[in-house]
């Protein structure tokens, strides 16, 4: 068999998932934390303030990560699930349910950064653009995900039904943002826009590109963490789970 | 053809046995409405102006709650497990269902929705926009739900969290239903969003049994 495919056939069982998720979540979160810091150094410290927006524009280098994030981490939900339905891949399901609090703080902290942001540059928290309204239904949409997951007590078929409900979702998500861009050029008006695609100085850009990275490498080991915890929660009976961690749950 | 034509005689007649259940949503819808005059203020102009909003929002609210009734009672007298057994395609057994539901609690709120214009002063000319959003949206918002409800019927009390899943996938209905009736009472052009409804009928007609239909062997394994 091919290297990679076997390599993926045996992580995908839950004994050797547990001991990829244990040896790879810490090197994920201290380079994340390692990249968070210098980011944050250059977002707050070394990069210019923006000559139109003053300082608060470095907001921006926390809402920006975090929006993409919200984003791809419901693609990559809504693809696990699809996996774990189609090939019935345990391990798949636990990441996609992983990912679903994991999604929902980006999103939050999408939201929250905005409004901070939208407070002093459009002097409102909330304003009923597109990109606001369709980021606040994602919101929602995780958290009917998450509450599917926690209200169905048999463990697997709750994973497979919210995993079902996320797929539903990610075909939901688009048409949301059509309707909301059709609807709110219907109610035109004062529409603040967003700053455009400004063309940032690559001095500004370099703390953005680390951030990036830091946030999917936090997501990447905050995912390992609970996908290793839920493992573990439904595997407490089996003899690998004993021999590891002892009888006691 | 035949089977499912008794599976429509079947649902028709377990409805017309509880025919008075299609009277509640109907009372929903209405107590919903005078909600808003008591809330508002009587002034018929600010009424006038926001009608087609509360008129749909009572109709979202109303088909909100009577979707735990399209595959509970089939559950509870284990007759949807015999349905799943049956040689009748599922897809076939949720199409006839649902278009049972939307007989019966759909359509009842639509024949009071001009009383609903009359009472929160709709004005004239709009309620043939009105109706006619409401009857796509009511299908559409029929079908989505029908998939959605699918999914917890593994869970004993399901109200709250199926609002809290159904509401974000009615959106796009109600941007667009609400929209149509907004942009005609502008004097804009409103068939646009009409037939992206229409659209969307089309889209979820062929596929929401089926996703529901994947969604009910999911809930029941």
């Amino acid at each position: 068999m091919n290297k990679i495919i076997l390599w993926f056939n045996q992580t995908g069982s839950p004994a050797r998932f547990d001991v990829f998720a244990t040896r790879w979540a810490k090197p994920s979160f201290i380079l994340a934390f390692l990249l968070l810091a210098i980011g944050i150094y250059g977002a707050l410290l070394s990069v210019p303030a923006d000559y139109k927006q003053g300082e608060s524009f470095r907001i921006l280098y926390i809402h920006v990560p975090a929006a993409w994030m919200s984003l791809s981490i419901f693609v990559i939900m809504a693809l696990q699930s699809a996996i774990a339905l189609v090939w019935r891949i345990k391990v798949c399901e636990l990441i996609a349910m992983a990912s679903a609090p994991v999604g929902a703080m980006f999103t939050a902290v999408t939201l929250i950064s905005g409004a901070v942001w939208g407070k002093p540059t459009w002097g409102t928290w909330w304003t009923w653009d597109p990109r606001l309204t369709s980021e606040l239904v994602l919101l929602f949409l995780y958290l009917g995900v998450m509450g599917l997951y926690s209200a169905i007590d048999d463990r697997r078929a709750a994973a497979r039904a919210a995993g079902f409900l996320a797929i539903i979702g990610m075909v939901n998500v688009p048409i949301v943002h059509f309707a909301v861009t059709w609807w709110n050029t219907l109610h035109q008006g004062e529409t603040i826009r967003l700053i455009g695609p400004s063309k940032m100085d690559s001095s500004m850009l370099w703390p953005l590109l680390t951030l990036v990275v830091a946030t999917k490498l936090w997501y990447i080991g905050s995912v390992l963490v609970r996908a290793r915890v839920l493992n573990l929660q439904q595997e407490t009976q089996k003899q690998w789970a004993i021999e590891r961690y002892g009888d006691t749950p | 053809m035949r089977k499912s034509r008794a599976l429509l005689q079947r649902d028709l007649s377990l409805m017309w046995q509880k025919r008075s259940d299609a009277i509640q949503p109907m009372l929903f819808a209405l107590m919903v409405c005078v909600m808003f005059p008591l809330a508002l203020g009587s002034e018929p102009v600010r009424l006038a102006q926001s009608a087609g909003a509360v008129i749909w929002v009572a109709h979202l609210l109303a088909s909100l709650l009577v979707l735990d009734n399209l595959y509970r009672s089939d559950l509870e007298d284990g007759s949807l497990e015999q349905l799943l057994l049956a040689p009748v395609p599922l897809p076939m057994v949720i199409a006839s269902k649902v278009a049972v539901h939307w007989l019966t609690t759909a359509l009842p709120v639509l024949l009071i929705t001009p009383l609903l214009a009359q009472l929160l002063f709709l004005p004239e000319g709009l309620l043939p926009v009105l109706m006619l959003s409401l009857t796509l949206g009511s299908l559409l918002m029929s079908l989505i739900g029908a998939m959605v409800a699918a999914l917890t019927l593994g869970i004993r009390r399901s109200g709250m969290i199926l609002a809290l899943m159904a509401l974000p996938m009615y959106v796009p209905v109600l941007v667009f239903g609400a929209g149509s009736v907004y942009s005609a009472s502008q004097g804009l052009p409103w068939l646009g969003a009409i037939w992206l409804m229409c659209a969307g009928l089309a889209l979820l007609l062929v596929l929401a049994p089926w996703a529901a239909a994947t969604a009910l062997r999911i809930a029941l394994n």
